[in-house]
């Protein structure tokens, strides 16, 4: 491992710590007065310290310092937490991931921030810790594990160093089984062994002894209950038995400690039964002369006496599941092969179609499992990409402390659905538009505090993040609970801004869309958070590249809601075989809101050539998908074809004309862009059974490319026109 | 003797020759992938005439361009002889129908020419020299230009 990997691998470790502080910050919050919270955020601190002193990394381990001695302070009951010092640690929490961000990429971090909070941290110190000697003893890293065990170790060093000192009374319930003798062990070696480790008391049990007639010479029928007073640990107690494991049945606990050693309450329970042979441990059975103790039974039975080292161990809050650091490229060659499989798999199940052979029923139910075996490969192997969003959520919070802190509202955080899974890459690219939304929402959604009041809400405001899985779709729901939209003046901006006609008269959700077109401000100042020129528009199209879409719901007075609907992956996607003029395509069902298949009289001639069709009552322009294409149109008059209807963000309800649907399927989407380029209306390719590439279709952009002009504006204002002429 | 052996793989390059538009063309072997049967694509919409359309190289969506069609000799007729020379440009794979692939030829640099200072630019660009193998010329395609013409149309 060279220098830098070892680097690297402790800023990924950094970011796991720095979840896990401000994970317990807020359980701080929640919960206060919990020990164990306490702690978690202590070792968190303490681990980055350790791990920073390792690389030389001095002014992370000079904050990370400061602020663990305050929280070893709260840990010992020194200090008591106040909201003022929650959210001090919050900022230092926050402090401390933008030195770990300066170290790794080797800048500077506010030294202002940091000469601040440390002065306020070392002021709940009190005076006599102001000059108190700052060292301390670089961490060993332990890479392979998790940090915060390197900790308890160092912790169960110390304990076992004061074991060593100290004499303790084991008790050692002996059983021998058959096998025992047949292997040639003598228990009394045994019993001299551990005679050298102490002072040891042997009592024989002969209640198993059976009358004469019955007995059996090769049988055994004498266990043992030893008595041991010794310095060494129930490990070392172990090992004496270890040649013999399996093939009796041991049970060591302790029956006595020295007074002046901790005992975890756990161990003083467990003394006094030790010496009772477990019920489940009977003899030997009779009829299988050379039957063994289960071993798993074994171990069970054993499992009471762990000794004090396995116990601390037990106590150590649930820590995090035991995970593998796999090499992201190594994921996406899996995946990509796996995508193959899907590829390959729905191929031969065509070509054996194509056979037409007899009815063979065998044969379709292996392909049938052979397709279901596909599906589960690959559901397992997305569930690889899939991380929780919580730590996405988590680093918002810290957005709402510093919007609401520059702004002067106050604002809390709620998040829900935190473990709701997303792609790793969704996750990634979701980061941006997330900030961006959540700052909005605090700038622009919450209102400042004297207003809430007089409103008769709550001063504090509220921003409820939520994530959730529904119909194949992740939901995110950005919700605070201001003011809503001011419809009137935002509605006022856009004319301003020539972005719609002065005379235009639109729907509530219309004028709510607006907020998506581009150079859409509505933030009477400019203030530091928004209005630097990001807009929406901005989240709409990073939330599109990723193959989903942003809607907007607003109550007067009661707040708005931003949700953002995402595919769960980005590798594969449902959608529609259709064809189009002759060629086959597939369209994602997600964009589909029904689809229609056309009388001629329900269909009307507008001007020269458009057309529309009357759904319930309502006209929606009608957009030939293969005309669009340039690949000629498909439609005699007495053609209609079929009709998908689709919603799009900027072109309303539209209906997409193509020659007929096939089939729906899961498609697995292979980019355009790598080996060629992008092509309007089209968003990616796939392969199909036969082996042959159909395209993937955009409909929003498909649509866009109807229009007569290709610019976004004027297609809106032709759009708005037609729809509320 | 290594610094001959160095000098002499310095100088040499292979060459796979082929004919379209009734020119002989010729690719450094280093740069060709494979060579497939032809096999119909998908076209693409809203792409210019010399783009084909996509295939399907092993799970890898790779345009395909009609190599004549692109240095304006016309279009390449449909024969069930085609070939579709796959190559490899950076970090792009693309597919070039040709009419037939002829042989290896193995040069000495020496005898690469420059393409002479002709008055079509595009062609200029687009041949990066020239080979004489007995009475024909082999002309070296130059596989940059070939991609930026294509995506530059298409974007």
């Amino acid at each position: 491992m060279s220098g830098n990997s070892i680097r690297d691998t402790f800023f990924e470790e950094c970011e796991e710590l720095l979840e896990a502080l401000v994970e317990g910050l807020s359980q701080m919050e929640e919960s206060p007065g919990d020990t164990e919270v306490v702690n978690a955020v202590f070792r968190a601190v303490h681990s980055i310290k350790g791990g920073a002193g390792a690389f030389g990394l001095d002014e992370l381990v000079n904050f990370a310092h400061t602020f663990e001695t305050v929280m070893d302070k709260v840990r010992g009951n020194e200090i008591v937490v106040t909201g003022d010092l929650m959210a001090l640690f919050h900022r230092s929490g926050d402090h401390l991931s933008d030195l770990v961000v300066a170290a790794r990429d080797e800048t500077v971090a506010n030294q202002e921030t940091e000469a601040g909070l440390i002065k306020e941290l070392e002021g709940h110190l009190g005076p006599d810790h102001a000059e108190e000697e700052f060292s301390f003893d670089a961490l060993t890293l332990d890479f392979d594990a998790d940090s915060s065990a390197a900790i308890v170790i160092d912790d169960l060093e110390g304990s076992q160093a004061q074991d060593h000192e100290a004499e303790r009374r084991f008790g050692i319930a002996f059983t021998p089984t058959r096998a025992l003798y047949e292997n040639g062990h003598e228990p009394l070696l045994l019993f001299d062994a551990l005679a050298e480790l102490g002072t040891l008391s042997v009592e024989m049990n002969m209640a198993q002894l059976p009358d004469f007639d019955a007995f059996d010479p090769a049988e055994p029928c004498i266990s043992w209950t030893l008595d041991l007073l010794t310095q060494e640990t129930e490990t070392t107690l172990h090992e004496v038995f270890e040649f013999v494991e399996g093939l009796c049945v041991i049970d060591i606990s302790v029956t006595e400690v020295p007074a002046h050693t901790q005992v975890e309450p756990a161990d003083g329970e467990l003394a006094p039964p030790a010496f009772d042979p477990p019920e489940e441990t009977p003899m030997p059975d009779a009829t299988s002369a050379d039957s063994v103790p289960d071993p798993a039974q074994a171990e069970e039975t054993a499992s009471p006496g762990t000794g004090p080292a396995a116990s601390v161990a037990g106590k150590e809050p649930r820590g995090p599941k035991a995970t593998l650091r796999v090499d992201l490229d190594r994921v996406d060659r899996l995946i990509n092969t796996v995508g193959e499989l899907i590829i390959n798999q729905a191929m031969i199940s065509q070509r054996i179609e194509e056979l037409d052979l007899p009815t063979v029923a065998h044969l379709t139910n292996e392909l049938e499992a052979y397709k279901l075996l596909a599906r589960d490969i690959q559901e397992g192997v997305m569930a690889i990409r899939a991380q929780p969003v919580k730590p996405l959520f988590q680093r918002m919070s810290r957005i709402v402390r510093e919007a609401s802190d520059a702004t002067g509202k106050k604002a809390r955080l709620v998040t829900v659905g935190d473990s709701t899974e997303v792609d790793k890459t969704v996750i990634e690219r979701l980061a941006d538009p997330l900030t961006h939304m959540v700052r909005n929402a605090v700038d622009h959604g919450l209102e400042k505090s004297e207003i809430r009041a007089a409103a008769g809400k709550d001063r504090m405001g509220t921003i409820r993040l939520s994530a959730a899985h529904r119909s194949g779709s992740v939901f995110i729901e950005i919700a605070d609970d201001g003011a809503g939209l001011n419809r009137e003046r935002i509605l006022e901006k856009a004319i301003e801004k020539n972005l719609v006609p002065a005379d235009a008269e639109l729907s509530e959700p219309e004028i709510d869309n607006l907020l998506f077109l581009p150079g859409f401000s509505t933030a009477g100042t400019v203030s530091s958070l928004s209005g630097r020129g990001v807009g929406m528009d901005v989240v709409k199209n990073a939330v599109q590249a990723l193959g989903g879409r942003v809607s907007i719901a607003s109550q007067p007075g009661k707040g708005t809601t931003f949700t953002i609907i995402l595919p769960l992956t980005l590798a594969v996607m449902d959608g529609f075989v259709i064809s189009v003029s002759d060629q086959t395509m597939v369209i994602p069902i997600s964009s589909i809101l029904e689809t229609i298949r056309p009388k001629p009289k329900d269909i009307h001639v507008i001007g020269t050539d458009s057309h529309v069709v009357s759904v319930r009552g309502s006209y929606v322009p009608i957009v030939d998908v293969a005309e669009n294409l340039g690949l000629g149109k498909i439609r005699s008059d007495k053609e209609v074809g079929i009709l998908l209807l689709v919603s799009t963000e900027t072109q309303g309800l539209t209906a997409l004309r193509v020659s007929a649907i096939h089939d729906q399927r899961q498609v697995v989407i292979k980019s355009l862009e790598s080996n060629y380029a992008a092509i309007p209306g089209v968003s990616a390719a796939t392969i199909l059974g036969d082996g042959k590439i159909a395209l993937i279709l955009d409909p929003e952009e498909l649509i866009k490319l109807a229009q007569p002009s290709a610019s976004d504006q004027i297609a809106q204002h032709a759009r708005m026109e037609l729809r509320h002429a | 003797m290594p610094e001959t052996e160095i000098s002499r793989a310095d100088s040499y390059f292979e060459f796979i020759t082929f004919s379209t538009g009734g020119q002989s063309f010729c690719l450094e072997i280093t740069q060709i992938r494979e060579i497939r049967r032809w096999t119909p694509v998908t076209a693409l919409p809203h792409t210019p005439d010399d783009v084909l359309g996509v295939m399907n190289l092993r799970g890898a969506v790779i345009p395909i361009f009609d190599l004549a069609s692109r240095f304006g000799l016309g279009a390449t007729p449909g024969n069930e002889r085609n070939v579709v020379i796959v190559a490899a440009v950076g970090g792009t794979t693309i597919g070039l129908l040709v009419e037939s692939v002829s042989e290896i030829l193995s040069v000495a640099k020496s005898s690469i020419q420059e393409t002479p200072d002709i008055k079509s630019e595009a062609t200029r660009n687009s041949i990066l020299g020239m080979i004489s193998v007995g009475d024909t010329m082999v002309r070296v395609v130059n596989l940059d230009a070939v991609l930026d013409a294509g995506l530059g149309v298409a974007v």
